[in-house]
């Protein structure tokens, strides 16, 4: 979420959390696009024109992940479709290497609203436009082409969505909380949940679920205490995470799912009005800055970023790892830079951060005009050769990289150090308690979320 | 809070933060444990040391990279 875990900006709003299930547009006739893009002939359903696809070290295709898009839209904006497809779900989309070395900053249009934007996809400038305050964070819908991309004044305490000074006053009431110091207190307390967890998938049948049984409920179990929320409401926070971040989600279902979570959140909320407890919430609710709209909205999207973002990065974290034994047994070890390593490698969210111009502005040499938005792609930008050496190469031992998976700028991950904490300890115990850990089914069987804002896993049968 | 003013040492590092524009994130305390650290009140920046040593130049300079605000300014 904007401000939360592993995942930069997550909005809390359906709006931002859109995607869509991506067709490839049609290119109408008499456009050419710009600049040194390689282009395909002819005018029927074409991929982006780009670099290399895949990864020589995945082997094979996945479940879902490569199945054919749907109909071209859009064929009256004369631009290309932002790629969003990932036919591997450890790589960002096919093309935007490509869009990287040709043309950084590029007008392509969004394949389900229909909205025309500047996508971004250099690491340089991906830093550059989410740092720069002249691009504002006060942008809505996406999801249809009944609701495009706007601009839209946040709802109370919904800070992932403001702009300054608006922003900074709300997040600076929650920084406190997530500092690396704060963070590091809660570790024994994390391994206890951790291997609980552990212990429970031990009791049971083979193969097991390692979704639905390590990845989810850790980091469920970790927010739910931080904030203070009853751990037995979980299913009711995952469900609502879930539905909100599923791009085929009607927009008046995620609506719904978001009310019903915030009913629910009042409820806790006014009981905790009465008897503050000195979990997150209860003590935002002591300081008495807030009103209960603020701090419900701020208990949405800290719960949604912490339910959606770890929990992905776990579960296609151990799949990646699975396919990377060297790298795995180097996790094992305790290797110190192997959550980084590994946020920047999958980049779970992409292709969600929008901003919209306050002013007109230039960035990669064009002219962005004042109204127009921007989409930042975080996978790119971590993927760009001019941030490491090697960038399509999993390496954990490499030196801490100046990655964007939890976004930059003043909205970078506020879970950020709880989130890498997470997946250090996690990631160690499970390989540790579990040496012989291995996929019960064949690769082409995982099934992967394909219509998700955040990448990863339904499910994933382990076996040890 | 005041800024801890850097001595400019002739070929010594020399740190300044701003607080103003800091969001907490955290990342140069994670780079340079011993230069940076986060405020218990408010979980904004707060500089250890304006002259670190010359071995930690590195971990400095890459704890100004990381950061999301550019609130880190290294001589």
């Amino acid at each position: 979420m904007e401000d939360m875990t592993p995942n930069p900006e997550i909005s809390g709003h359906s709006a931002r959390l859109e995607h869509s299930p991506h067709p490839e547009v049609a290119e109408p006739p008499g456009n050419s696009p710009r600049s040194g893009i390689p282009e395909p002939s002819g005018r029927s359903p074409r991929p982006e024109p780009a670099g290399p696809s895949g990864n020589p070290d995945h082997p094979g295709r996945f479940a879902d992940s490569a199945s054919s898009p749907g109909p071209g839209s859009s064929a009256d904006s004369g631009l290309f479709e932002v790629p969003i497809r990932r036919t591997c779900p450890f790589d960002p989309p096919p093309g935007l290497a490509g869009l990287r070395a040709a043309e950084p900053v590029t007008r392509r249009v969004m394949p389900l609203d229909g909205t025309e934007l500047w996508l971004v996809t250099s690491h340089d400038l991906v830093r550059r436009m989410l740092a720069d305050p002249r691009w504002s964070s006060s942008v809505d819908g996406g999801l249809s082409p009944e609701q495009p991309l706007h601009m839209a004044e946040p709802e109370p305490g919904m800070f992932i969505s403001m702009d300054a000074p608006e922003h900074a006053r709300y997040r600076r009431m929650l920084t406190a909380h997530f500092t690396v110091q704060r963070m590091n207190r809660l570790r024994p307390r994390i391994e206890q949940i951790v291997a609980e967890r552990l212990d429970a998938m031990e009791r049971l049948p083979r193969p097991v679920d390692l979704v639905a049984e390590f990845a989810l409920p850790i980091p469920s179990l970790v927010i739910c205490e931080l904030l203070g929320m009853p751990y037995e409401d979980r299913a009711e926070f995952q469900e609502a995470a879930r539905t909100v971040v599923d791009m085929t989600t009607p927009p008046e279902q995620a609506d719904a799912a978001l009310a019903r979570l915030g009913a629910h959140l009042a409820k806790l909320i006014a009981a905790k009005r009465e008897e503050p407890d000195d979990a997150l919430i209860g003590e935002l609710i002591r300081e008495g800055v807030l009103t209960d709209g603020e701090l419900v909205h701020i208990s949405i999207l800290l719960l949604l970023a912490g339910h959606e973002t770890t929990a992905n990065m776990l579960g296609l974290g151990t799949l990646l790892l699975l396919h990377h034994p060297d790298q795995l047994a180097l996790v094992r070890e305790g290797a110190p830079g192997a959550a980084d390593e590994l946020l920047r490698y999958l980049s779970i969210v992409d292709l969600v951060i929008f901003r919209g111009a306050k002013e007109d502005l230039t960035l990669g040499g064009q002219e962005i005009e004042a109204g127009q938005f921007g989409l930042a792609s975080l996978a790119a930008a971590n993927r760009d050769p001019a941030l490491c050496e090697d960038p399509d190469r999993l390496d954990v031992t490499r030196p801490k990289t100046a990655h964007v998976a939890l976004g930059f700028g003043p909205h970078q991950c506020l879970g950020q150090n709880l989130a890498r904490l997470e997946l250090e300890i996690a990631f160690q115990a499970l390989l540790r308690r579990f040496p012989g850990l291995r996929a019960a089914v064949p690769l082409e069987e995982v099934r992967v979320r394909e219509n998700a804002a955040i990448h990863g896993l339904h499910s994933l049968p382990v076996t040890w | 809070m005041s800024t801890v003013e850097p001595v400019d040492v002739a070929g010594g590092t020399a740190v300044t933060v701003n607080r103003e524009s800091c969001c907490g994130a955290g990342q140069c305390a994670l780079a340079a444990p011993a230069v940076f650290t986060q405020s218990e009140e408010d979980g904004l920046v707060v500089l250890l040391d304006p002259n670190p040593p010359a071995d930690l130049r590195e971990a400095v300079r890459r704890a100004q990279s990381h950061c999301p605000t550019r609130s880190i300014t290294v001589r």
